[in-house]
């Protein structure tokens, strides 16, 4: 075949691509190289400095919004974990039918629009007269932390070989130990790539929490957003920062017990 | 391979029946609903107003006609939608196929170079890009080094279009690239061989194999992209509006909860339309999903 009719090369594609990437980073570059800036204005730079990092760690308000963010993540990651994994076990034995229409059903909280699900649950809240705060939240996470947990947990027991469960059940396990001394260990890759997917989608989420958060469990996130309201400031930019650094070090942890689970 | 009964699967169904199923059912319970006393939650009296507000308006005479405000909102918001999933599909095909060409060990490495963006809060992603297009941001001061003038571009709708395009874009690159992906080259190859045409092979061998994914990466950016809330807030400024805004405003400062529940429930059933009107492309999105 002659060279110009290549099928994996088309004219343009490479620097198309790259310019992508550049699209994808530049902006969080940005975010992260003026976190560094010494000034009290985000974009005149007036040197390094880690003022702001301090200022950080000095603010109470900011630790009092870490804190409840970090509960209600690892509730709800928790509870949402503990809930897709039972449901990926429960799937597996369903009949044919059955099982598409229960994934699909798990999945309803990425489908409904946020900003609904956010006014839908403050209402339901409101009408059950529950008091807004940390419970809220975390019932509200976990929900949504659910349909991300399950994806990792249903890819990981779908990898594995039938044999295994035949031959431990002909060895005489069943019920709980079956469970306890086999599917867990085996399913622990995918445990803990979907609890630390749903770790993050909790820690991020603005909209549904604003809702039904209350007076005093303002999350990071909520108060992020009343920052930025008040216009840019270095300070945001080093939450942010911060922010960013929790999701690239969780996406790794997950992405490395994705590459043990691969191949064996 | 059954290592349980199906039962094990209901404590999470019960919880998103309870979790998702309450609240849809009390946001139409409470469209119906009269205002609340100081317009937080609902008052007592069962009433249509709450839908007739949607399209029409009563003016100091008493005078009942028709008004497209609030549904032009809703069709600016599907507007946006329609013009964030073009503008991906534009930058995200391209980068789909490229990841895809590249060789095997990297394709990983690149995939989730896209995906720590995609995880990324976006609060923070949409704060980047103040920072970005403020007047005295760095694209700005650049520009001006250099002479050159730029007009305002924050609180402006094109603003908001590069925000939603920044945070949905992994969502048309992960499915595309999937596809294609799978792609056996060899088949175009072959195509090349008997005597096609590049543009034929591109038209009849490489685009048939990659559209489900093309199809699936603009359902993923469309249907979000509708009920899109902080890129319009932050980026937009009071200019654009959209449909994800005003249901907010409506529990916030307009309190006016009916109202903000029935524009819930309009929102809910453009997206449903949406889904069923897609629902063939949805099952072959499914394919490159799965």
């Amino acid at each position: 075949m002659t060279g110009q009719a290549d099928t994996r090369r088309y004219p343009g594609i490479g620097p198309a691509a790259r310019l992508a990437f550049a699209f994808l980073y530049a902006p969080l570059a940005v975010v992260v190289a003026y976190s560094f800036n010494s000034g009290p204005i985000v974009s005149r730079w007036e040197g390094f400095s880690l003022v702001w990092y301090r200022e950080v760690l000095e603010r109470s308000d900011v630790r009092d919004a870490v804190w409840v963010s970090l509960r209600v993540a690892v509730a709800a990651s928790a509870a949402g974990t503990a809930l897709a994994l039972l449901a990926a076990l429960g799937i597996v034995a369903m009949v044919r039918r059955g099982s598409p229409l229960a994934v699909g059903f798990l999945s309803t909280p990425l489908l409904v629009p946020e900003i609904v699900t956010a006014v839908g649950t403050l209402s339901f809240f409101v009408l059950l007269d529950f008091e807004r705060g940390m419970t809220t939240l975390v019932l509200a996470h976990t929900a949504f932390c659910i349909p991300f947990a399950l994806l990792p947990i249903r890819a990981r027991l779908a990898e594995l070989d039938p044999a295994v469960f035949e031959a431990a059940s002909d060895l005489g396990a069943s019920g709980f130990r079956l469970f306890r001394r086999v599917t867990l260990p085996l399913l622990v890759p995918g445990i803990v790539s979907g609890a630390l997917l749903a770790f993050i989608i909790s820690l991020d989420d603005y909209l549904i929490s604003a809702f039904v958060a209350g007076p005093t469990s303002t999350t990071l996130p909520i108060f992020l957003f009343g920052l930025i309201r008040r216009g840019a400031s270095p300070l945001i930019n080093a939450v942010s920062t911060l922010l960013l650094l929790v999701t690239v070090a969780v996406l790794t942890a997950s992405y490395i017990t994705g590459k043990w689970r691969k191949p064996k | 391979m059954r290592v349980g009964t199906r039962w094990l699967a209901s404590p999470a169904l019960g919880f998103i029946a309870f979790m998702v199923g309450g609240p849809m059912v009390v946001i139409v319970w409470y469209s119906l609903r009269t205002r609340g006393p100081g317009g937080v939650g609902v008052g007592d009296g069962l009433t249509v107003d709450a839908y007739e507000r949607l399209v029409v308006t009563e003016d100091f005479a008493g005078n009942v006609g028709f008004d497209s405000t609030y549904l032009e909102v809703m069709w600016s918001s599907i507007l946006l939608a329609a013009a964030t999933m073009l503008v991906a599909l534009a930058v995200g095909f391209p980068t789909a196929v490229w990841i895809s060409n590249r060789p095997r060990h990297l394709q990983p490495l690149l995939v989730l170079a896209v995906t720590i963006p995609f995880w990324t809060s976006i609060l923070v992603r949409t704060y980047a890009w103040i920072v970005i297009l403020r007047e005295t941001g760095p694209l700005a001061s650049g520009f001006d080094a250099v002479g050159i003038d730029l007009p305002r571009m924050l609180n402006t709708r094109g603003a908001t279009l590069v925000g939603m395009v920044y945070t949905f874009l992994p969502f048309m690159v992960l499915p595309i690239y999937a596809a294609a992906e799978r792609f056996d080259h060899r088949i175009a190859e072959a195509g090349l061989d008997l005597g096609a045409t590049p543009a034929v092979v591109l038209r009849k061998i490489v685009w048939p194999s990659v559209r489900p994914g093309v199809v699936a990466g603009c359902l993923l950016v469309f249907i979000p992209a509708i009920g899109a809330f902080l890129q319009p807030e932050l980026l937009g400024g009071g200019r654009s509006l959209m449909i994800a805004n005003l249901i907010q405003q409506q529990f916030g400062a307009s309190r006016n909860w009916p109202f903000g529940s029935a524009l819930a429930i309009l929102l809910l059933v453009v997206v449903t339309v949406v889904l069923v009107v897609a629902r063939r492309a949805a099952r072959e999105a499914r394919v490159v999903l799965s």
